[in-house]
């Protein structure tokens, strides 16, 4: 049993990934402390985001001189777009700067909640496989939705445990189980972990891996929360693997009661 | 030769002017961005023979931090 557990990697569109961890690399003091973090965090893919360069200070620091992309798998994102077609345009630019077709999806509505806009998200799903991008999607609890997006060719479904940003766990986890035992492709939850317990109680419920931005980002000590999560993942995935006891009504001693003086 | 560069007018550049002669003389890390020409995507390979126009819209990214 424990060589299967050391085993026990995230594949995605066949690609695979040691940790079921992926972080964000927004919100950092900056990228040396975002660097320091992603080690602690044992993880293997981050999310980034596809922005204009500053024409007017072209020796800016750059992501890429702190987070190699040969080591480390990026995940473009297509945060700020809000239709499908701004999506589509935005992950073309990305696999041209990168070269890989492995993108994460988010259509967002309103600023306020930042919930995915459902039916411009299966859009723009649909648009970006057909030209052969990998998706991994982020969308509502919803296993309706959820299973859509599946049967659609989605790469993984990555379903918002709370609204993005904030850290109020994972608010329905019946929803979460729903479209855990409905699905064949890796469920991740995206958005909402708040502290290393809210990213364990995910991986108990059967996900396949979490990502997180905020939580690690804006801790006082962003490099002992990134690591606090490495275990927190790793804890939930051996609980849901090693199965839990049944909930009893009531007490059951751990000692023996035969054999009292 | 005037161009429309992430949303800012440069003009005063030498014509002609290829999409590599851009990029030199914005000093941008070629391997680094990808370029966007009149919202048609220009691949890397393509960078030196695409010669650029008058009034022509591009678009200049990089992968920054993000969530």
């Amino acid at each position: 049993m424990t060589q299967k557990t050391e085993q026990d990697s995230l594949i995605v569109a066949g690609r695979e990934f040691k940790s079921r961890l992926i972080i964000g690399t927004g919100k950092y003091k900056d990228y040396a402390e975002n660097a320091r973090a992603l080690e602690a965090s044992g993880a293997d893919m981050v999310t980034v985001a596809v922005r204009r360069v500053n024409i007017s200070n072209p020796k800016e620091p750059m992501l890429v001189d702190f987070i190699d992309p040969k080591s480390v798998t990026y995940l473009p994102n297509t945060a700020g777009c809000f239709t499908g077609e701004d999506a589509v345009r935005t992950l073309r630019l990305a696999r041209e700067a990168g070269g890989w077709d492995l993108v994460k999806l988010e259509v967002l509505s309103d600023p306020k909640h930042l919930y995915p806009d459902m039916e411009e998200t299966l859009r723009a799903a649909k648009m970006l496989i057909s030209e052969g991008f990998e998706v991994m999607v982020y969308c509502s609890d919803d296993p309706v939705f959820a299973r859509k997006l599946e049967d659609m060719g989605c790469a993984a479904i990555m379903p918002l445990g709370a609204p993005i940003g904030s850290g109020l766990g994972i608010q329905n986890p019946v929803n979460i189980r729903l479209i855990i035992e409905q699905s064949s492709v890796p469920i991740i939850v995206d958005a909402g972990v708040g502290t290393a317990s809210d990213a364990t109680i995910a991986m108990e419920l059967g996900c396949d891996g979490v990502l997180m931005n905020t939580a690690i980002a804006e801790a006082k000590d962003p490099i002992r929360m990134a690591r606090a999560m490495k275990h927190a993942v790793i804890s939930g995935r051996e609980a849901y693997l090693a199965g839990r006891m049944p909930r009893k009504k009531y007490a059951d001693p751990s000692s023996p009661l035969a054999g009292l003086i | 030769m005037k161009l429309f560069v992430n949303g800012d007018v440069i003009d005063d550049l030498p014509d002609p002017l290829s999409v590599s002669g851009l990029i030199e003389a914005l000093d941008l890390p070629s391997a680094k961005i990808a370029v966007e020409l009149n919202l048609e995507i220009v691949s890397k390979s393509t960078f030196d023979k695409t010669m650029l126009k008058d009034d022509d819209k591009l678009e200049i990214i990089h992968f920054i931090g993000g969530g």
